[in-house]
């Protein structure tokens, strides 16, 4: 029998996704992958899991689920919302911490709190075989995920395991900032030399909301429009998830996971790797400042971050108690290979 | 020589060689992609040529940029300027009015008759600058300057895959259905993208092609074996 969460509502946008699919930019395909690379990962952790499986990403509003497998592990991550599940046993599982369920039970991300996406991560991984070396759903190319699409109602996300063992739960050891109020730090460029030193100025000043026009591909801001110093076409050139654009209107739009490959609209700055995920997490009407800082000092931050992340992934706690995890048993039940791997 | 390295973020960097779009710059750009392949510089994870500029991206858990930087510039010394080795596909196409919906209009607005259109077309040895917009379109140049055309004041929010547009300087195909602004002269029954092969893209950047007029019965036959998967474009090495 095979075993599979069914959808029973699939939310505002819900996809598989892993880290994101490498080696196919240069004939158009998008990088795509988790909004939030650290949700991500801590969603993989907290099921034991490699720390790049595909697991299930939603927007703002939250999928519900009934479980056709004999027993289940989830968590969620990447947020401050809940897992609710229904039935007899009802109870509320927070974000950072994992649960079992078993055939039959029904749960639902109602809400993810102030984030404005989330991962679901299920022990042993979602069963989609990877397109091009990776399990991400590029919904505009329908490539990836289960039939390349978002889930619908009655979409059955096929598992790789249809049991799972009772064992405890584990949880974060300490709490996970979603850093939606710090400052999104960038580089300035590659073509800032577009711009007047007033718009530069203004852009590093002003402070600028997410607006509703926002998506996988790309977040438009709301905020002051920034003047071009030479013109709003450039010949094109290549585009980073981060890369931050100014089409004529004058008014910049962030380049996110399923940005198109190339762009001929000049990019002021970039965000840095580090602060891709606060920002992904960032609900439209949220607000924005942005800060310069250098190539070296945004590698240090993104260096600096991994280490934090690799501390949160090794520093699980048993849920409901203070005692860690016991690493050895994880070990011995080959439940953390993606965690011992990490450089 | 125009040349820099510019930043984008800490995760990749664009070497620029140029702000124009110059069949001999992108040579360049091409070459030194080849080589940043061949080099196996740890922490590089892909790079992608554009008309102007190759952007280099890389793993800031591996490496640097600074460190990059130094790799690149030695590379840059010891790369040649001509063109390296390319493909030269030779595309099918279909240039009769069920396939080519605006010809008439191109011919019009040229001055030319449809025929002389199809003629210059298929007439030129085209080069891929690089793939963009949607996954596997190429962006093929140059037209023959009596071929230019700004895009249609009025994008199409469907246009069919396997549509042969033109606009500007460009040549391109659709490999899927997509909005698109460029002027539709022809259609091609070949396919170039499939996500579940493992080369997805037909066509890369730096290669050759030539469009080889069809009749619509020849695009129908043509179809058929492709979706049979009896039909291999015809492929053979360019002249450098």
């Amino acid at each position: 029998m095979t075993a599979s969460l069914v959808v029973i509502s699939p939310g505002l946008h819900t996809t598989v996704q892993d880290l994101g699919r490498c080696g196919f930019q240069d004939v158009g395909v998008p990088i795509s992958g988790a909004l939030d690379r650290i949700g991500l990962q801590l969603a993989n952790a907290l099921v034991g899991n490699a720390r790049d499986a595909p697991a299930l990403e939603m927007l703002l509003q939250g999928p519900s689920f009934m479980v056709a497998a004999d027993a289940v592990r989830i968590a969620l991550a990447g947020c401050n919302g809940c897992i609710e599940v229904d039935g007899e046993q009802a109870r509320r599982v927070p974000a950072g911490t994992s649960v079992r369920l078993t055939r039959g039970e029904t749960f639902r991300v109602t809400h993810l709190g102030d984030s404005a996406c989330a991962c679901l991560a299920i022990e042993g991984g979602i069963d989609v075989a990877p397109c091009m070396g990776s399990a991400s759903t590029y919904v505009r190319g329908r490539i990836g995920g289960i039939g390349g699409m978002q889930l619908r109602a009655g979409t059955h996300v096929p598992l790789k395991q249809s049991s799972v063992p009772r064992r405890p739960e584990s949880t974060l050891g300490q709490p996970f900032d979603l850093a939606l109020d710090a400052p999104v730090r960038v580089v300035l460029g590659p073509q800032a030399d577009y711009f007047t030193e007033a718009a530069i100025a203004t852009f590093l000043a002003a402070e600028y909301v997410v607006s509703a026009q926002s998506d996988r591909m790309g977040f438009r801001l709301d905020g002051p429009v920034l003047q071009h110093a030479k013109g709003y076409n450039i010949v094109s050139d290549g585009i980073v998830a981060g890369s931050i654009q100014v089409p004529g209107s004058g008014v910049p739009i962030v380049l996110m996971a399923d940005a198109q490959t190339t762009g001929g609209y000049p990019k002021i700055a970039t965000v840095i790797s580090a602060d891709i995920p606060a920002l992904g997490r960032r609900r439209p009407g949220r607000k924005l400042r942005f800060t310069a800082v250098s190539v070296p000092e945004a590698e240090d931050l993104r260096r600096a971050q991994e280490a934090t992340l690799r501390r949160m992934m090794g520093s699980l706690r048993v849920a409901d108690s203070q005692a860690p995890i016991d690493t050895a048993t994880l070990l011995a039940h080959n439940l953390i290979s993606g965690m011992v791997a990490i450089r | 020589m125009h040349l820099r390295f510019l930043p984008a973020g800490d995760t990749a960097l664009v070497v620029e060689f140029g702000d124009v779009i110059d069949r001999a710059l992108s040579e360049r750009v091409l070459r030194l992609g080849a080589a940043l392949r061949a080099a196996g510089i740890p922490g590089l994870i892909e790079v992608v040529p554009t008309y102007r500029s190759l952007l280099v991206r890389y793993d800031p858990m591996l490496t640097d940029s600074a460190t990059l930087c130094g790799g690149l510039e030695s590379l840059l010394e010891n790369t040649g300027a001509g063109a390296g080795p390319a493909r030269l596909w030779r595309i099918p196409a279909c240039y009769e009015a069920a396939h080519a919906p605006d010809l008439d209009e191109v011919a019009q607005r040229t001055g030319l008759a449809p025929a002389e259109v199809v003629r210059l077309h298929s007439g030129t040895l085209f080069h891929i600058y690089m793939i963009g917009f949607v996954p596997g379109y190429p962006y093929m140049g140059d037209l023959p300057a009596t071929l230019a055309l700004p895009r249609r004041a009025d994008p199409r929010t469907r246009v069919p895959p396997g549509s042969i547009a033109i606009a500007s300087t460009m040549t391109a195909i659709y490999p899927v259905e997509s909005p698109g602004g460029w002027h539709l002269i022809g259609g091609t029954p070949i396919r170039l993208f499939d996500a579940s092969a493992p080369r997805p893209a037909l066509l890369g950047p730096g290669d050759k092609v030539r469009f080889e007029p069809i009749s619509a019965p020849r695009y129908d036959e043509i179809r058929r074996a492709v979706e049979a998967g009896t039909y291999h474009v015809p492929c053979e090495s360019a002249p450098s």
